[in-house]
């Protein structure tokens, strides 16, 4: 490329493009005129992952305040992942359900525009608007199944507490912005590592604040109340977009944010995100065992599996921080192909997404039962799938890092939570099929071809796993 | 001159206006209001930060967050009118369909 | 090469998982039973070469690739057979292959796609099985560990139209959670104080170190926590009352699963980590004291059960307590002995207790049995040498074992223990002579009350009842039994006791794998404790006849004097027919509280059969909190954002008023 200030912005720049072709594409379509508005999505996604790999250890950066270090590249490959996956879910649900094709991909691309942002960020200025720019077009996916008085309901929720905490947020930022003249991040870093100011209690609210903010987008408990409803509300595939998405990039913004440039107050901000941890993993576990809601199962899933990325975050040693990356692979992979079995099975009138719905599923859809096992397996942290190594390095960074509560209680949600995912094998394999039930729809194309590589990648993330350690390992390195 | 801790204090207390009255007020676009006025003691902040900083830096950002703040009203006020029709009420109280 | 013994039945798993359902049924069972055959073969073929070795070094490896590698830390994807493992190899797949053959004519009667099922199962058993015994670090054996609880589960959970298989699986699967937690976090204390998780660089660490005397370090409680990992997947006290529940599955599962190989995990376990356990002596006492107690305990309630399996998932009980408590005094070898001839004649005592059961259509109840052997020849002469077998009756394979436990028990000096382990054999000698009299003896009786779930027993085995053409075992099944029984008498002659002018092979053999880097232990015995061992040796005898002949004369000759005890101790007859009432206890103290909330309308369908299911704490507890943890969740937004200005405000006053 050509080592101009604007080489940072280039995967962006693709994934802005697709969306504002899908928008004409949509707005320029004659009537039932079918535009391949999907691949146009897929090949910016592409364009973006492709500029990805040859930014990879240059550390572009452009006007200060986008940074395309390994680190940032590493999450938005993730995202790309993440973007593709999404887009070959949907292309069988929006069909069956008579979505607006062009404003869906428009606003899921804008919303991995924002996500990419997020992981770029070097100002907190640019945080906010990454982070604003992702949640306002997530609002509306999530309720863009308008005649849906559940979908309805979920965007608002999402949207009043998202802008609730977004507000706090935005305190938080002017807060550091007053007492360092900077929004800069490695400025801020700079200048909070050589002034003394632990003394200084508006520092900490500064800190608080932002905590905050990043803890309402990682569903941390008690921030968390937003999500079991958003994500039932939502349209499955939103939900495992919105699930696996927004809190990789949240995360990746969450880490760069405290771990370099309030690293300096690591032993106060170190013991809140450790109560926060606990309390995530607890109660997502727990009430996630009286679910019978698979989407909402899965969204106490979420909030729990968001409990053991802050274990990391914790745990920030070389390990740790390593783990960050990988687990937030690992597990957009896995929930995102749950997510997924649950919107392929749907039905237009109604979601599959009630626990009795999957009754003795092995016997009508044997592939999708199994390939649904192996994600929920991979989710309860059973080897030998990918979610087993990222628990693994999680907690044997907390226990080398001296976190023996973290890990203990880390270990027990977990032993827990394979409890409720079995419980949905238990169904597909072990029950017999209400008769009067409807047979849910029969997946084709896209779809199976998305899950069997989600499949693929979790079975070999799980065996093999040391490759993409080693890369995450590597890119966390070079920031931190 | 007015000292900086009096913009702040003002700040403090217009933040406090708009959180109380996300909990307080009962129609859907008055919290969305008292979202705004959130937002806005932020910028109040902003600015006074700024001045006594002495860079402009502090405005600029204004600028951002009332573009941003303009976009959410927007999206805000077309989910409640999303909500209006499929209830006929702005109370929040009204949307208790998901729970549990 | 060892990596090809776990991938012959992973490969038999894959091939009826994905085209089970369009084979015929003789062409899955044949596939997932040769894959077995080849994995024993190859299994042989290790262990031949292992034995060229000099027996210092017999150690074969093969390290795959680097599982996951961070900082200075390394996990390698390890297979390692060692005399330990060998002997472990041969028993998972040399049973297993039998058991597979037994399988594909006991479960004939099933429709094509569950016959695969039930095959893709059992071969993806077999292969985490022997991934665990072939680990050659915690993780590995975990994987294993996992997986043949997962496996488990849902075979027990086969016949999942009865409500009680699909409830039994879950009882298993929520009390091994509890086992698996308590070794997860050991196997991280280990890794923290270690730093390694391969077995011979811990037990290369361990080594030089002092044994903990007196104190609980960090050794005794990293092996605490890994044998109450070892209690929930081997049933011990207190987390036991899986396993008789678990013989809702299919017969030839609970002879795999729940009696030769996965229940003996446990026991493996302690044996790999021999070094580390030996390092502490307060863990090895609680192994030994748990381990008879469950002994004692099991075996009082095998002697009143009425289902012929529960008495002999109650016997499994019973003797996998005496291989704990041989591990816990430190008899290893013997330990691990009793393991391997228990899984001959457990084996076979189930496959013809299945074969009872086949021919019956069903019917479990020995009450409703007698006289049996003259239409069931061959099921009848080879559960009789079963019996002998694990009575302990001379010259027979369990003779030798369950003698070198007792031996080595007193010789230890535990001399309560030791009384502990004889009473737990006469009572062994007794239940399973019990068994054979009330089943195979005597008339034909119709005495127990009609069960209230025939139907489902009988729907589940999908054949009618035909009670009055009893055939014997079909040749498939016969020919495994005959072959099993033959393994019940000569299993023991690889470790006859010096005593006996035998040079006890097994244990010499075993030896370097509980002293890694020594050769084997060629002992020779005083002249006294050679006279010792024979005076043992004729008491456990005399106490193994007793046994035989108390039952001959109770149910043989005078049935209705154990009905006229029955109701002279009618309160101790009561207890032990309820099991000590344990069940009730846990469903009294922890699960009908739970129930009782569940019932307002909280849980709907499926649901209220998860609760009902969940039979102990652990999960009721979890579900009670989840019942008043949801409810925070009240859909109202406002409470949605006082919860978040909650965070916010504990947040800021943490920071402004700390």
């Amino acid at each position: 490329m050509f080592n101009s200030s604007f080489d940072a912005v280039v995967p962006m720049l693709c994934v802005v493009l697709a969306a504002l072709a899908s928008m004409g594409a949509e707005a320029f379509r004659a009537k039932d005129e079918e535009m391949p508005i999907g691949g146009l999505g897929i090949v910016g996604l592409a364009g973006a992952g492709i500029s990805s790999g040859l930014l990879w250890n240059r550390n572009a950066a452009s006007f200060g305040v986008l940074v395309a270090d390994n680190f940032a590249l590493f999450v938005t490959l993730t995202l790309v992942i993440v973007g593709i996956l999404t887009i070959m879910f949907s292309s069988q649900v929006l069909r069956r359900d008579q979505l607006p094709k062009g404003e869906y991909y428009a606003l899921l691309l804008f919303s991995l525009v924002g996500m990419i942002m997020m992981a770029m960020a070097n100002d907190l200025l640019i945080v906010f608007i990454a982070l604003e720019t992702l949640s306002l077009s997530v609002y509306v996916l999530t309720g863009i199944r308008r005649d849906d008085p559940k979908a309805t309901e979920a965007a608002f929720k999402y949207f009043l507490l998202g802008a609730f905490s977004s507000a706090f947020f935005l305190y938080g930022i002017a807060f550091t912005y007053g007492l360092t003249g900077t929004t800069r991040l490695d400025q801020v870093g700079a200048y909070l590592a050589a002034q003394s100011m632990s003394d200084n209690p508006l520092i900490l609210v500064a800190l608080g604040l932002l905590l905050v903010g990043f803890a309402f987008k990682i569903s941390a408990v008690p921030f968390h109340m937003w999500t079991p409803d958003a994500y039932e509300g939502a349209p499955a595939i939103v939900s495992g977009f919105m699930s696996t998405g927004v809190k990789a990039a949240a995360f990746a913004a969450f880490a760069r944010v405290f771990l370099s440039s309030f690293e300096p107050f690591s032993a106060d901000w170190a013991p809140i995100v450790w109560i926060l941890a606990a309390l995530t993993m607890i109660l997502g576990t727990v009430v996630g065992v009286a679910q019978s809601n698979l989407k909402r199962m899965l969204a106490y899933s979420s909030i729990a599996h968001g409990g053991y990325l802050l274990v990391g975050l914790v745990a920030a040693n070389q390990v740790g921080k390593a783990a960050i990356l990988f687990y937030l692979l690992a597990y957009a992979v896995t929930n995102l192909a749950a997510f997924g079995v649950i919107a392929l099975l749907s039905s237009r009138e109604k979601e599959t997404d009630e626990l009795r719905d999957f009754a003795g599923l092995w016997h009508t859809h044997p592939a999708l039962a199994a390939l649904m096992t192996v994600c929920l397996l991979s989710l309860g942290g059973l080897p030998p799938t990918v979610g087993f190594i990222g628990k693994w390095y999680i907690f044997s960074a907390a226990v080398s890092a001296g976190y023996y509560g973290l890990a203990v209680i880390g270990v027990l949600t977990s032993v827990i939570s394979v409890f409720f995912y079995l419980r949905v094998v238990v169904m597909m394999y072990m029950a017999d099929r209400d008769a009067s039930a409807p047979v849910p729809s029969q997946v084709t194309g896209l779809g199976m071809v998305a899950l069997a590589a989600s499949i693929v990648a979790i079975i070999y993330l799980g065996i093999l796993p040391t490759p993409v350690l080693d890369l995450a390992a590597e890119s966390i390195a070079t920031i931190f | 001159m007015i000292p900086l801790s009096s913009y702040l204090i003002v700040s403090a207390i217009l933040f406090a206006i708009g959180t109380a009255g996300v909990f307080l007020r009962r129609n859907l676009i008055v919290i969305l209001l008292s979202i705004e006025i959130m937002l806005n003691a932020v910028n109040l902040s902003f600015v006074a930060f700024g001045r006594s900083l002495g860079n402009v830096d502090g405005q600029i950002i204004v600028f951002f967050v009332m573009t941003v703040a303009a976009a959410e009203a927007a999206v805000g006020l077309a989910i409640v009118i999303g909500l209006f029709r499929h209830r006929e009420s702005l109370n929040p109280e009204a949307f208790t369909t998901l729970k549990w | 090469m060892l990596a090809l013994i776990p991938l012959f039945p992973l490969l038999g798993f894959l091939i009826n998982a994905l085209v089970g359902r369009r084979l015929p049924k003789t062409v899955s069972g044949s596939v997932a039973s040769a894959v077995m055959v080849a994995s024993f073969v190859v299994s042989a073929m290790s262990v031949w070469q292992l034995a060229a070795l000099p027996p210092a070094e017999r150690v074969l490896e093969q390290t795959l690739y680097t599982w996951i590698a961070s900082g200075d830390f390394q996990l390698d994807l390890t297979f390692r057979v060692d005399a330990l493992s060998a002997v472990m190899i041969l028993v998972v797949s040399g049973i297993g292959s039998l058991i597979h053959i037994y399988s594909t004519a006991y479960m004939h009667d099933e429709i094509d796609s569950e016959y695969a099922r039930y095959f893709s199962y059992l071969n993806l058993f077999a292969a985490f099985m022997l991934v665990l015994v072939l680990g050659a670090n915690f993780v590995v054996l975990f994987v294993g560990w996992e997986g043949v609880g997962l496996c488990s589960y849902l075979l027990i959970g086969f016949w999942f139209k009865k409500r009680s298989a699909s409830d039994a699986g879950k009882k298993a699967f929520v009390v091994n959670r509890i086992g698996d937690y308590a070794f997860i976090l050991g196997t991280l204390l280990i890794v923290t104080r270690f730093g390694t998780l391969d077995f011979l660089r811990l037990a290369e660490a361990v080594g030089p170190m002092a044994v903990e005397e007196g104190v609980f370090g960090v050794i005794s409680i990293a092996t605490l926590l890994l044998f109450i990992g070892a209690t929930g997947k081997s049933a011990q006290i207190p987390l036991y009352t899986w396993l008789p529940d678990a013989m809702e599955g299919p017969t030839p599962v609970s002879a795999l699963i729940h009696a030769a190989t996965m229940v003996t995990a446990g026991v493996y376990m302690i044996g790999r980590n021999a070094v580390l356990f030996s390092h502490a002596p307060e863990t090895m006492l609680i192994v030994a004291v748990i381990g008879a107690a469950t002994a004692l305990f099991a075996g009082t309630i095998g002697l009143v059960q009425n289902d012929i399996k529960r008495v002999l998932a109650y016997s499994t009980v019973s003797q996998l307590g005496l291989m704990f408590l041989a591990m816990g005094v430190g008899a290893f070898g013997a330990g691990i002995f009793h393991l391997y001839t228990h899984a001959f004649f457990k084996a076979l005592l189930f496959l013809g207790s299945g074969a009872v059961i086949h021919a019956l259509a069903g019917e479990q109840d020995i009450r409703n049995m007698g006289g049996l052997k003259r239409y069931l020849p061959v099921t009848y002469w080879t559960f009789l040498i079963g019996s002998l077998a694990i009575a302990g009756v001379p010259f027979l394979s369990g003779f030798f074992s369950k003698d070198e436990i007792l031996y080595e028990t007193f010789h230890e000096g535990h001399t309560i223990l030791w009384l502990v382990a004889a009473i737990t054999s006469l009572l062994t000698a007794t239940y399973m002579f019990r068994l054979v009299f009330l089943t195979f003896h005597g008339e034909r009786r119709h005495d127990a009350p009609a069960p209230a779930h025939q139907e489902d027993e009988e729907s589940a085995h999908g054949a009618p009842a035909h009670h009055d053409h009893l055939h014997d075992a079909p040749p498939a099944m016969a020919l495994v039994l005959i072959v099993l029984a033959v393994g019940s008498v000569l299993a023991g002659y690889v470790g006859v006791p010096h005593a006996l002018g035998g040079h006890n092979a097994l244990s010499s053999w075993l030896a370097p794998a509980f002293l890694p880097g020594t050769g084997p232990a060629d002992a020779v015995l005083p002249a006294e404790e050679a006279a010792l061992e024979l005076t043992l040796m004729g008491v456990s005898s005399l106490i193994a006849l007793a046994g035989i002949g108390l039952a001959a004369f109770i149910w043989l000759t005078r049935r209705e004097l154990a009905a006229r005890l029955a109701h002279a101790w009618s309160g101790v007859y009561t207890l032990l027919l309820n099991k000590y009432y344990v069940d009730e206890i846990y469903d009294a103290v922890i699960v009908r509280p739970t129930v009782r909330i569940s019932q307002d309308g909280l849980w709907r369908g499926f649901d209220v059969r998860v609760v009902d299911a969940v039979v102990n704490g652990f999960g009721s507890v979890v579900d009670a909190s989840a019942a008043v943890l949801r409810r925070l969740q009240t859909g109202s937004v406002r409470a949605y954002a006082g919860s978040l200005f909650i965070g916010v405000v504990m947040i800021l006053g943490y920071y402004l008023w700390r």
